[in-house]
């Protein structure tokens, strides 16, 4: 291996995080509200037609960022109604919202876009000066600025959690709903705010794959990348510094096996593609007994006990 | 009061009028008058289920009344949320704890207010108030502990500085003193003085009688959700509040007959073990208990009871020594296994380690013998005989329930109580292990389950009773034990009591040296 290969895995490492970060980051701000939505892989499929869809026809790619996150947040608004308001199993009412994605874009893609086609994506923007210093440059200052601006949500997201009377408030809600109600705190707002705030990043993440890193939308285009996103919060221990470590993890190690593809190593492409998989997998496990973090209400139902 | 963050008036009167409250199968409140003014203590008082918390839950703005008013100072408002009744200057303190435990003090006590720096968060400044209001009320915590590592009594103390740091003039304060321990409640009178004086106002619940009577101005006495009486505390007496209640006369003290003790049933010897902390909470402590004896543990709360009561019961691991059932060494038998011994065990947490929430009162009856006669033949469960069972313990253990069927968290605190010690007793244990059996619990049903105690032992169950109320222990205990730090102080026998030499054992001052 040399410098060029390692510096190569690297760079294209930071890229390929970028999709999880927005997913997981927004599925960390939820689940620590007590919402759990398994529907993300389905969100995110929406959010990449629909950015594409618009990048595609109006030829303006920022107004594909923002169809693509609005179509996101509509459908994290469907979740909290149908989970908060209604009050319906989380989990099944994610993997609806899942499969409601999946063949929504689908469909949409058949009837609008028909065959696959590619447009020209975020450019790289290479940040002044900074992209100039050898290697580091290389690696961190020469992307798109949906790469930057995802790196940039893992500080932010971490400050209003943390930092933030909102913030309080979501972790209150998702530890004790009970205790924060009684303060006068309204935890259906407040679900339905981080369970739209997390679609609208699941509609992004999308974004990122369709208008930016890959710049072709086809059916199914995501791979079950939401799922992964999913796991990634476990992965973080609902802290998104956590998340952010996850996701470079996951990235770098498919980078790595990209490289071994492209490389014609022997090993059989399946094994090289369930790679990043298998290593989720085996620090889940690993990780398994660090769930002291978890939000105590996640995936229950408040009510108010009045009948 | 000055430093108060929220615009709000002061409560100088709140009257409720012909309040309504309709639940599936109760009518929990019954056209309830109600009224308490500034500078006053105003005492709830009434059986369990008779409808206390729901009618602060009200007056709280958690449940909206069926029909009624409420006025304050005289206007009439309308509460749609807590939100609602904190602005109007009401805070409570629920009977169940209402605390994140993963948070700070501080950040319990911010949680839900705007911050000083609008979108920053200002914990050092909520600390700051914390420390103040602490020291004029005598609440001491450290605002930067994390709630869980809290001991009850210091809960509660974040429980009421949450209030008071809301700037609330009317604070409600359901079963305060239930968890508190004899010196805690002491120091918490303390504390409500100084907010009486101040010209808070105070509605207070509690089934301590005595308790009632020491701090109350007023008494309003409810039963099954009906006003009985309201009388001034200065012409109430213990026996007079007690029939108003229940309904008829209440016996305060149950007699103690004589009988004769048979083999050790319950030996604890060399035990120690940690606590949730991971610090030593026992150490080599030695017990045992005979049949048809009945052995109080004495001691401040926080000083191994739990853990001690734990390891018995299977549920926490020791670090060194035994413990034995009739002579059998059970020591890390799991706690199914130990049923199996005869063991029956009342936890000290009763909504954690003793129920299922959401299991109705019929599955929480039958929780510990579901897979066995008569409630089972093989893998079928006899449903008949489980309905008549159940009834017949909540007819026995007058559980306040609409039907069996009832999940068990719409109960009153009280009714899951007695619901745990219908099933732990009518198991017909060999060794029973009783933390805190009456906490919560009212006037006539601590009366029953003492007697329930009491026929147990004439009955040859050999049990460890574990109370932070003395006078429970000296009614009921053969032999008492003082619990210290982990190790036994000294134990006496019931004939030859000294309530000041126990007291100071329990405070750890004094060893006892002949045994
Ligand atoms: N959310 C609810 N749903 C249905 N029934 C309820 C609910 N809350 C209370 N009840 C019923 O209303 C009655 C009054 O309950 P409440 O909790 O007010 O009693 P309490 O006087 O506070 O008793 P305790 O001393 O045991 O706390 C009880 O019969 C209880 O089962
Ligand atoms: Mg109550």
């Amino acid at each position: 291996m040399t410098w060029a290969v390692i510096v190569g895995i690297l760079s294209s490492g930071i890229r390929l995080a970028t999709p999880y970060l927005y997913a997981a980051v927004g599925e960390t701000i939820g689940q620590v509200s007590g919402v759990l939505n398994l529907g993300v892989d389905g969100v995110m499929l929406m959010g990449a037609y629909v950015a594409f869809f618009v990048a595609l026809r109006t030829g303006s790619l920022s107004l594909g960022l923002i169809a693509g996150a609005g179509i996101g947040a509509m459908f994290g608004l469907i979740m909290a109604f149908i989970s908060v308001t209604l009050k319906a199993e989380q989990g099944i009412s994610g993997i609806g919202l899942y499969l409601f994605g999946l063949g929504l874009s689908t469909f949409l893609f058949g009837v609008t876009i028909k065959n696959v086609q590619t447009i020209d994506g975020f450019p790289d923007l290479a940040i002044p000066a900074l992209s100039r210093i050898p290697v580091i440059g290389e690696i961190f200052f020469q992307h798109n600025i949906l790469v930057y601006v995802a790196f940039a949500l893992v500080p932010i997201a971490w400050f209003v959690l943390n930092k933030t009377p909102f913030g309080l408030k979501v972790r209150a809600v998702g530890q004790n709903p009970e205790a924060a109600d009684s303060l006068g705190v309204n935890v259906s707002r407040v679900r339905y705010l981080t369970v739209t705030l997390g679609g609208m990043l699941s509609g992004i993440a999308g974004a990122s794959l369709s208008i930016a890193l890959l710049n072709t939308f086809q059916q199914n285009l995501t791979n079950g990348m939401g799922f992964i996103a999913v796991a990634l919060v476990y992965f973080g221990g609902w802290r998104v510094s956590g998340v952010l470590l996850g996701s470079l993890l996951f990235s770098t190690v498919n980078a790595v096996q990209l490289w071994l593809q492209v490389k014609g190593v022997t090993i059989p492409s399946d094994f090289l593609l369930m790679m990043p998989y298998i290593v989720t997998i085996l620090v889940l496990a690993a990780m398994a007994n660090r769930r002291v973090n978890a939000p105590a209400a996640l995936n229950k139902r408040f009510e108010r006990g009045e009948s | 009061m000055s430093t108060s963050i929220i615009e709000q008036v002061q409560v100088k009167e709140l009257v409720a009028r012909g309040i309504v409250k309709q639940f599936p199968g109760v009518l929990a409140s019954d056209h309830v008058n109600f009224d308490v003014h500034s500078g006053e203590i105003h005492t709830l008082l009434g059986e369990n289920g008779a409808g206390k918390s729901t009618l602060m839950k009200i007056l709280y703005g958690m449940y909206r009344p069926d029909a009624g008013e409420v006025l304050i100072n005289g206007t009439p408002v309308r509460f749609h949320s807590p939100l609602d009744a904190i602005r109007q200057g009401i805070g409570m303190v629920h009977q169940h704890f209402m605390l994140v435990p993963t948070f700070t003090v501080a950040e319990n006590v911010a949680l839900g207010l705007p911050s000083s720096r609008r979108v920053v968060l200002d914990l050092d400044i909520v600390s700051r108030r914390i420390e103040e209001l602490a020291k004029t009320y005598g609440l001491h915590v450290d605002p930067q502990a994390k709630v869980w590592q809290l001991s009850v009594g210091e809960q509660q103390r974040v429980e009421i500085l949450k209030v008071l740091y809301r700037g609330a003039s009317l604070l409600i304060l359901d079963e305060p003193t239930a968890v508190l321990t004899p010196q805690e409640v002491e120091e918490f009178s303390e504390t409500l003085r100084r907010m009486i004086n101040e010209g808070h106002a105070i509605v207070f619940i509690s089934h301590k009688l005595h308790e009632v009577l020491a701090l109350s101005d007023r008494i309003t006495v409810l039963r099954n959700g009906r006003v009985v009486d309201t009388v001034l505390a200065a012409d109430a007496t213990k026996e007079g509040l007690a029939r108003l209640m229940v309904g008829r006369e209440v016996i305060l003290q149950v007699e103690h007959p004589e009988v004769t003790y048979g083999d050790v049933r319950l030996a604890v010897h060399g035990l120690s073990a940690n606590g949730d902390s991971g610090l030593p909470a026992l150490r080599g402590v030695d017990l045992e208990v005979r049949a048809s004896e009945i052995l109080g543990l004495a001691g401040v709360s926080g000083n191994g009871q739990k853990e001690l009561a734990e390891v018995i019961a299977g549920m926490r691991s020791s670090t060194s020594g035994q413990v034995f059932f009739d002579g059998t060494d059970v020591t890390g038998s799991l706690p199914g296994k130990l049923l199996d011994h005869g063991l029956s065990y009342i936890p000290e947490e009763r909504m954690v380690d003793g129920t299922v929430r959401d299991f109705s009162v019929e599955e929480n009856l039958i929780l510990k013998d579901h897979h066995r006669q008569p409630y089972a033949h093989g893998v079928f469960m006899d449903f008949t005989k489980i309905a008549s069972e159940s009834d017949r313990l909540i007819e026995a253990f007058d559980i306040r329930t609409p039907s069996r069927h009832t999940p068990l968290k719409s109960l009153s605190g009280g009714n899951i109580q007695k619901l745990i010690l219908a099933r732990e007793l009518s198991r017909n244990p060999s060794v029973l292990v009783a933390a805190q059996p009456t906490r919560g619990l009212d006037v006539s049903a601590t009366e029953y389950v003492h007697r329930r105690l009491i026929e147990q032992r004439s009955a040859g169950t050999a049990t460890l009773l574990i109370s932070e109320d003395l006078d429970e222990i000296l009614n009921l205990a053969d032999r008492i034990a003082v619990i210290y730090e982990g190790r036994i102080m000294g134990i006496v026998e019931r004939g030859n009591v000294d309530v000041e030499q126990i007291g100071l054992m329990m405070a750890g001052v004094s060893e006892q040296t002949t045994k």
